[in-house]
């Protein structure tokens, strides 16, 4: 049995370095994209026999999923013509300095892996999370004992938001040159999953892998699949709603939670005794609906048109 | 091993080939169509009965039932990315092999 | 052993990062970078003694900081692609080889 597993390993890892090898190298740009979409389904495999299952949602959702559907919009829009005849690379990159350096880093690391310090802060965890008001240690972790990155991991998320919308108005959206009639019928079967799932993996947070940021990122895939699907967004930079509202929602809560805990004169993000879970979970929602909306407003690239406009010829 | 765990096993066993053959014909057919073709259908199957078998081996109603679920959802996309391929190519002029 | 898949992924990355014309491919080369950081994390967390879940959290932080900055960086060269209307843009600024 133990040889079949170390047989699977080993064919996971010579799988995902042929993948990046693919993703980098390969003279395709959709091959390569392709190639890594596939690298980071794989990469979920390979979070889990880590025993990461978080991380593996995470990447399967986020990592494979939205990148995926970012890159492949992105590569639609961009390579129309393929550049021919160029070279895709400088001719002879200097192997003669990739491959020692190759192993000599793969040599430090494994060194350095024998003689760390293993970091084990394990048993901390377990120690204080009774205390936490969560059973699942890795949602302790985001939304309690560091919820300080979490703040600023929304923070980033909106910046980038803000930055892509800055950028200018969202190109109309892609018109398939034969419309499927499986396409819309398939995104209005499915969204309803898509909700529920992603209310489940929220639920699932408190105990067990799961939590805002799969949660997040299976809505908004769910709302992205309803833009492939012809949906057009109710969101209208004209009519103020709710949109940008809930985009900073996440922010806005994690920060007021995170305040509160000063003004009520303790630390900042130390929650007051016993209500931890209740904050949790108030934070987890808002967090997750935000993340949704955000990767949702990554997919549109730009910022939201006047109302009307969108069917506009350009 | 209990009779549950012999039925699973049997049945994950008898969805590998179908899986198998799915691929080969993703390989080695001549066209996007007629790879689809085998992908779409062969795969569906193996994957449906090593659902059925991985969740009788679990022993419990509400996996198995999850797992059935994961592969209607499974039916449900592919079918549509299968027939939305097609389309795509149909649309940029691809010929169907032997025509 | 995911440990080597670190270092062989993490110079596949840097060697990507460094050597493509193209800024998409550059793109998927820091993605594949950060992926093997990633994989350092989480297989130092899997060294320890119980399990350690913190890396684990940094790593879910990081993916989501990963899908960010991709996407503003492909949102810019989208950016770029339009305003020039030619594919030289999208390749890496090299004035030796893209002028053609």
């Amino acid at each position: 049995m133990a040889l079949v597993v170390l047989a699977f390993d080993l064919l996971l890892a010579a799988a995902l370095i042929w993948l990046a090898w693919q993703a980098t190298r390969a003279a395709d740009l959709f091959h390569a994209v392709v190639s890594f979409i596939v690298f980071g389904l794989l990469m979920a495999l390979a979070w889990v026999r880590l025993e990461a299952p978080d991380v593996a949602l995470a990447e399967a959702a986020i990592g494979a999923g939205a990148t995926g559907a970012l890159l492949l919009s992105a590569l639609d829009r961009l390579a129309r013509r393929p550049r021919r005849h160029a070279p895709l690379y400088e001719p002879g990159t200097a192997w003669g300095f990739w491959l020692p350096a190759g192993s000599a880093l793969l040599a430090m690391l494994t060194l350095a892996a024998w003689n760390l310090p293993a970091p084990g802060l394990g048993n901390e965890i377990l120690a204080s999370l009774s205390a936490s008001g969560v059973e699942h240690a890795v949602t302790a972790v985001l939304l309690n004992f560091r919820a300080l990155d979490t703040l600023l991991e929304i923070g980033v998320l909106l910046l980038a938001a803000v930055v892509i919308w800055a950028l200018g108005q969202a190109p109309p959206p892609l018109v398939p040159s034969m419309p499927s009639p499986a396409l819309p019928a398939l995104g209005r079967l499915l969204f309803p999953i898509f909700v529920l799932v992603a209310a489940y993996l929220l639920w699932r947070g408190s105990h067990g892998p799961g939590g805002a940021f799969p949660a997040g990122a299976v809505f908004g895939a769910g709302g992205i699949l309803m833009l492939l699907a012809g949906a057009r967004p109710w969101i209208r930079s004209s009519e103020h709603g709710p949109w940008r509202l809930i985009l900073s929602l996440g922010m806005a809560v994690l920060l007021a939670a995170g305040v509160a805990g000063t003004l009520s004169g303790q630390d900042f993000f130390q929650y007051p005794k016993g209500t931890a879970a209740s904050f949790i979970l108030v934070l987890e929602v808002a967090a997750g609906l935000s993340i949704a909306l955000l990767i949702f407003a990554l997919y549109l690239r730009g910022k939201p048109r006047e109302h009307g406009s969108w069917g506009a010829a350009e | 091993m209990s009779a549950l765990e012999w039925i699973g096993s049997l049945l994950v066993f008898a969805g590998i080939p179908f899986i198998f053959l799915g691929t080969l014909g993703l390989l080695r057919f001549p066209d996007v169509y007629t790879r689809l073709h085998a992908l779409a259908k062969s795969d569906n199957v193996g994957l449906g009965l090593v659902c059925i078998g991985l969740g009788v081996q679990s022993g419990s109603v509400a996996l198995l039932l999850k797992l059935v679920l994961i592969w209607v959802l499974m039916l449900i996309a592919s079918a549509t990315a299968a027939g939305l391929i097609a389309r795509t190519a149909l649309a940029r002029g691809l010929r169907p092999w032997g025509t | 052993m995911y440990l080597s898949l670190t270092g062989v992924l993490f110079v596949l990355g840097l060697h990507g990062l460094f050597t493509a014309r193209n800024l998409l491919r550059q793109l998927l080369s820091l993605n594949i970078l950060t992926t093997s950081v990633f994989l350092l994390f989480v297989v130092l967390a899997r060294l320890a003694e119980p399990l350690d879940d913190v890396p684990h959290a940094i790593v879910l932080t990081g993916i989501v900081i990963t899908i960010s900055t991709t996407a503003v960086a492909l949102a810019l060269v989208g950016r770029l692609a339009g305003r020039t209307r030619d594919d030289d843009a999208i390749t890496a600024g090299d004035p030796r080889g893209d002028a053609e």
